[in-house]
């Protein structure tokens, strides 16, 4: 593992008006790791992705991206995402372009890529995660499993440094919830930096490098899967996976 | 807790750093407007021309001899177009609903409004004022007006509701389906389901088309100068014609720019209040 992780985070802030949103959040990322935040609805965590992509204004902190600080407002925010991918829960998609055209928009817009390459690498990927067969169609046809599996393409197809995934698979049914995280533990096990808020608890243990319980905009318990999901030090903790965990 | 918060140094420095875009930002922006306004300004008062226009398009004799008149004729554009804009938006709405419709026995008045948009969209809406103020009053039809006016407000109307339908259909149709879905799942009928869910939606969504529209129809007023009714063009055409001087019609076009702008504004509020309300958090 490098000296330097990806993403670092001290004393991050975050208010909405009077609402404190995040509130002294820190977090060390390094290449490789996979840090799942955990936490109930309006804990932060999709607030903690949108900070990291630069798509919210921050109130106070720093986050550094391999060791240079992204949260400097003299730092062009698009020259950031650049090198960061980004998966929503309702997917996102553009329903006025092909998958393939979803995918190819960036890498040819941005990242000056040719079309034919583009295609050639969206098109690896597609077949890779199984949507050989829908590669000309809209977003629009294909069920929610399958356009979040595009999402994910589209946001690999630019070969990010860091991927940030939030909540992808609350859409979805329960049996297309099992197609979308295969292929996140499969970029999980191939060594992708990821940052995911979910609520899936045994995928969470699976692929975890980390795991954060956020609550009330803090970072309460961080550390190894098996340590904050079985044998968590805080009362808060426990009070969440009690009432998240089938027991 | 928060109320212990101190923003760090970094974040203080962070601020200030910020201010200084900003600042920067809005010199730029200042900057720019004055080149681009000094720019056009300096092309048309250095123009060789320029003293003979300015002569006979901005001379204030003119302007304050003619403006009396101008404004007694511009009451009547006024006045046409406040009668005319809520009468075209019911018709307008109302044909759309018409087009919208899928009862059976509402199939004749579908094919009607069909043949309506298409026909009188296609015809020039002076045409359509020449037609109704000089056509209609020969029809010597019992207990209707035969003035000028009465006529050429009509002709407005029509050619207008024309369009406006077509800017309501295109909201109606934009509406997602799945919100008809779920109208009929709540067993409301068609009728019941575009009158609570589907219109109000659509209305909102095609406030800056109608807006758009709103406007033709304010400068379309002056149409009907062609009819000899004394509109503001009118006076504005008989007094240039008697002293040689086109200042009035400049006049005429302050005023109508002074109708339309804050109608303008108007509806930019109105779309952002409903952006604020119905779009919160939305990102």
């Amino acid at each position: 593992m490098s000296a330097v992780p990806v993403i670092e985070v001290r004393g991050l802030r975050k208010t909405y008006g009077e609402r404190v949103v995040l509130d002294d959040v820190s977090l060390t990322v390094g290449v490789g790791d996979v840090v799942c935040l955990i936490g109930s609805s309006g804990s932060g965590k999709s607030t903690l992705l949108r900070c990291l992509d630069l798509l919210e204004q921050i109130d106070d902190g720093v986050i550094e991206l391999d060791g240079r600080e992204i949260s400097d407002p003299l730092v062009d925010p698009r020259e950031v995402r650049r090198s960061i991918g980004m998966v929503f829960q309702a997917y996102n998609l553009f329903p006025h372009l092909s998958v393939l055209d979803n995918c190819t928009l960036a890498p040819r817009k941005v990242h000056g890529r040719s079309r034919s390459e583009a295609e050639a690498t969206a098109r690896d990927l597609l077949v890779r995660f199984g949507l050989g067969e829908h590669v000309d169609q809209h977003p629009d046809r294909l069920s929610g499993g399958q356009q979040q599996r595009a999402a994910l393409v589209r946001a690999l197809c630019t070969s990010p440094r860091l991927l940030l995934l939030d909540e992808i698979t609350a859409a979805l049914d329960p049996e297309l919830v099992g197609e979308v995280l295969d292929i996140v533990r499969e970029l999980a096990y191939g060594g992708t930096t990821m940052v995911l808020a979910t609520h899936e608890m045994a995928f969470a243990r699976e692929v975890a490098t980390r795991v954060c319980f956020l609550d009330g905009g803090r970072i309460v318990e961080s550390g190894p899967p098996d340590q904050v999901l079985f044998d968590p030090e805080h009362q808060r903790t426990r009070e969440f996976l009690r009432r998240v965990l089938p027991q | 807790m928060s109320a212990l918060w101190e923003p760090s140094p970094r974040e203080r420095e962070r601020r200030q750093v910020r201010a200084r875009l900003t600042r920067r930002r809005v010199a730029q922006g200042s900057i720019a407007t004055l080149v681009v306004v000094g720019g056009i300004a300096a092309a048309v008062l250095l123009s060789p021309g320029w003293p003979r226009v300015r002569a006979t398009f901005f001379d204030s004799f003119h302007a304050r001899e003619s403006l009396p008149a101008i404004v007694d004729g511009f009451w009547i554009n006024v006045k046409m177009f406040l009668i005319a804009e809520p009468i075209i938006l019911v018709l307008g709405l109302a044909i759309a609903v018409a087009r919208s419709s899928r009862s059976p026995l509402l199939v004749p008045l579908r094919g009607l409004a069909i043949v309506y948009t298409d026909v009188v969209r296609g015809i020039p809406t002076l045409l359509l004022v020449f037609l109704f103020a000089f056509g209609m009053p020969e029809l010597g039809l019992a207990g209707l007006p035969d003035g000028a006016f009465f006529w050429a407000t009509v002709a407005l109307v029509v050619s207008y509701s024309a369009y406006v339908a077509e800017v309501f259909r295109s909201g109606i149709e934009s509406v997602h389906p799945s919100q008809w879905l779920s109208a009929e799942a709540l067993a409301l009928s068609r009728g019941q389901a575009l009158r609570h869910v589907v219109v109000p939606q659509a209305v909102r969504r095609v406030v800056p088309p109608l807006l758009n529209d709103f406007v033709s129809l304010q400068k379309d007023t002056a149409l009907v100068a062609s009819v000899s009714i004394f509109d503001a063009l009118f006076t504005a055409r008989d007094y240039a014609n008697y002293n040689f001087n086109y200042t009035p019609y400049v006049v005429v076009a302050c005023f109508f720019v002074a109708m339309t702008v804050p109608l303008a504004r108007l509806c930019d509020a109105l779309a952002a209040r409903i952006a604020r309300r119905e779009r919160a958090g939305a990102r």
